[in-house]
């Protein structure tokens, strides 16, 4: 009789999952299965999960319309270089705020934190302003340096943490023999952290491979988009083509679900140095 | 000359936070300056025509502003369901699958997926879904489940408008605290709740009693976490109605988008993007309170 009841209750409960798992999974299927039916103009109904006629013509299309290869490269290139720079300076300034003392540093330590509460979206206005005052409206390298400006703060955050936790008998041991601090910090401390550097690689470069914000707001020049702009004008344009416009979301798609299924492990540990301290 | 060994040393830590220190002073720290004072002009965006300083104007404008009240309504709608939505939701399934011996990874996994999945696309994504009368939904709802006998358009009227992109939110947000709270529930000793089970505690008891109270802190860190997201709901509105129908499902930051650079009234849109600061540092700043340590945060 007990043993019945808790295979009834474990019964329920992966029940429970699976529904929910379903819930999760259902739209993405909806998704693929729309990009397979090649020349849909009008909405198929009822939907159909499993087209009979599916083939590759929507991915082929969307891989080779509307410049959309440039802004995949764009794209790429934005994050990529947004997340170098973020991953650099950031580590670098970790690296000060973690093992030295200096004058000034609780009160720049501070700036970092409080800015980095403020919703980025709300800086939007003055940013567009600094933009075309600089003259980096509609280009490519002005979107790096705010990228990186926006995501710097958090990462300091989360590699001081990283940094503060390894032991220092190596560093000391490295200025004994005469290492110059610079040395310690490529040498050691970034091989050390190396977890560390790839959370914060990896949240970096999702968040800037998807920003959609202030690419929509400070790139006004077709060849400059990139893919979130792209996509989102391609439904504007192509209106009730779904399958193509899905096709290329799901190409955008790529490279992030790459990187998640093979670096799972890091999204649990990033994520939860922030949230869980015992 | 040759600097001596202790200024040198002095001198390293800056060095170290130059780089990072200039990036974030003019793309950061210099437009939160600067947006405080064009809150305080009629701003002009043409060269040749100077701005006018106007005082309070901006703000006080906020307040009778039609519009503004409908969309700050959508945004606190927004965040009073799909916040305890999502909290509940993950709290529910992280119970679950922790307590779960075998497919921990395959369900964590496959609640996570949404989480990674760009806004712009799932928002899209939605917007198919929910078409009408022949989208995806409303399949189910007419001819699968037959819980409706017509379909639904969801997008086109005001009171349903907001289903699709409240859905979203809860849908793509879940996996994000399940995570967390899974990490949370895997620091609490099984010790705790055998002995409470012993002393004939129910499940329900154990998670009130033992298991919440010990993982409050990151219970408040996503409530936190996700309050701020939500006021700052936008992509999902921006692609999913544009604040339609008739402006009805403006939220805040897609009416500030639209006075901002569709109406180009930077002066109204940067005192309103102040207004809303305001209420976030405060959300954050209550965290602070409770959350006695601040290093906690991080």
């Amino acid at each position: 009789m007990k043993v019945l009841l808790k295979l009834m209750k474990k019964s329920t409960i992966y029940a429970i999952l699976l529904v929910g798992g379903v819930i999760m999974v259902i739209p993405f299927l909806y998704m693929i299965s729309t990009a397979l039916v090649p020349n849909l103009y009008v909405i198929q109904y009822p939907p159909q999960l499993f087209p009979q006629n599916a083939s590759l013509d929507n991915f082929i299309k969307a891989w080779q319309a509307n410049n959309f290869q440039a802004y995949f490269i764009n794209s790429a290139f934005v994050a990529v270089t947004a997340t170098l720079i973020t991953v650099v300076f950031s580590a670098m300034a970790a690296y000060a705020f973690a093992r030295f003392t200096f004058k000034g540093k609780e009160v720049i330590f501070f700036t970092f934190l409080v800015v980095m509460m403020v919703p980025t979206t709300i800086l939007i206005i003055p940013q567009f302003l600094l933009m075309k005052f600089l003259g980096l409206r509609n280009s490519l390298p002005g979107l790096v340096l705010i990228y990186s400006a926006t995501s710097i703060s958090m990462s300091i955050f989360l590699l001081r943490g990283f940094f503060e936790q390894l032991p220092k008998e190596l560093e000391e041991a490295a200025l004994l023999d005469g290492a110059g601090y610079f040395t310690i910090f490529t040498q050691i401390m970034l091989p050390l952290s190396a977890p560390g550097i790839a959370t914060v690689s990896i949240f970096s470069f999702m968040a800037f491979w998807d920003e959609f914000i202030m690419a929509l707001t400070f790139i006004d020049d077709p060849a400059k988009r990139t893919l979130p702009i792209a996509i989102a004008l391609f439904q504007g344009q192509h209106g009730t083509q779904w399958g193509l416009v899905f096709a290329a979301s799901l190409i955008a798609l790529i490279p992030i679900f790459l990187i998640f299924f093979s670096l799972q492990k890091h999204f649990v540990g990033g994520l939860t140095t922030g949230a869980v301290k015992g | 000359m040759k600097m001596s060994m202790r200024t040198q040393k002095k001198l390293i830590p800056y060095l170290f936070i130059l780089p990072a220190f200039i990036l974030f002073c003019v793309f950061m720290v210099y437009p939160l300056i600067k947006g405080l004072q064009i809150s305080f002009y009629n701003w002009s965006v043409m060269p040749n025509n100077p701005s006018t300083f106007v005082g309070w104007d901006n703000y006080t404008r906020a307040f009778t502003d039609k519009i503004v009240g409908v969309a700050f309504k959508n945004t606190i709608t927004y965040v009073l369901i799909t916040v305890p939505g999502q909290m509940i939701l993950a709290m529910l399934l992280a119970v679950l699958i922790h307590s779960v011996t075998k497919g921990k990874v395959f369900f964590r996994t496959i609640y996570y997926i949404p989480v990674v999945t760009s806004w712009v696309i799932v928002s899209l994504l939605f917007r198919y879904l929910f078409q009408s009368p022949h989208g995806v939904i409303n399949y189910f709802l007419v001819d699968l489940f037959h819980l409706t006998k017509e379909a639904v358009p969801f997008l086109q009227q005001a009171n349903t408008a907001m289903i699709p992109i409240m859905g979203l939110g809860i849908w793509k947000g879940i996996g994000w605290s399940m995570i967390i709270y899974l990490a949370a529930l895997s620091t609490i000793p099984h010790e705790l709740s055998e002995a409470a089970a012993i002393d004939g505690a129910n499940a329900w008891q154990r998670f009130w009693k033992i298991t919440l109270p010990l993982v409050s802190p990151t219970v408040l860190f996503t409530l936190v976490m996700l309050l701020i997201g939500g006021f700052n709901v936008f992509i999902s509105v921006y692609l999913i109605t544009n604040g339609g129908p008739m402006q009805q499902t403006e939220v805040y930051l897609s009416y500030l988008y639209h006075q901002t650079f569709g109406y180009l009234d930077f002066g109204y849109g940067a005192a309103l993007s102040f207004m809303l600061a305001f209420l976030i540092v405060a959300a954050s700043g209550l965290q602070m309170k409770f959350l006695r340590r601040p290093q906690e945060l991080m």
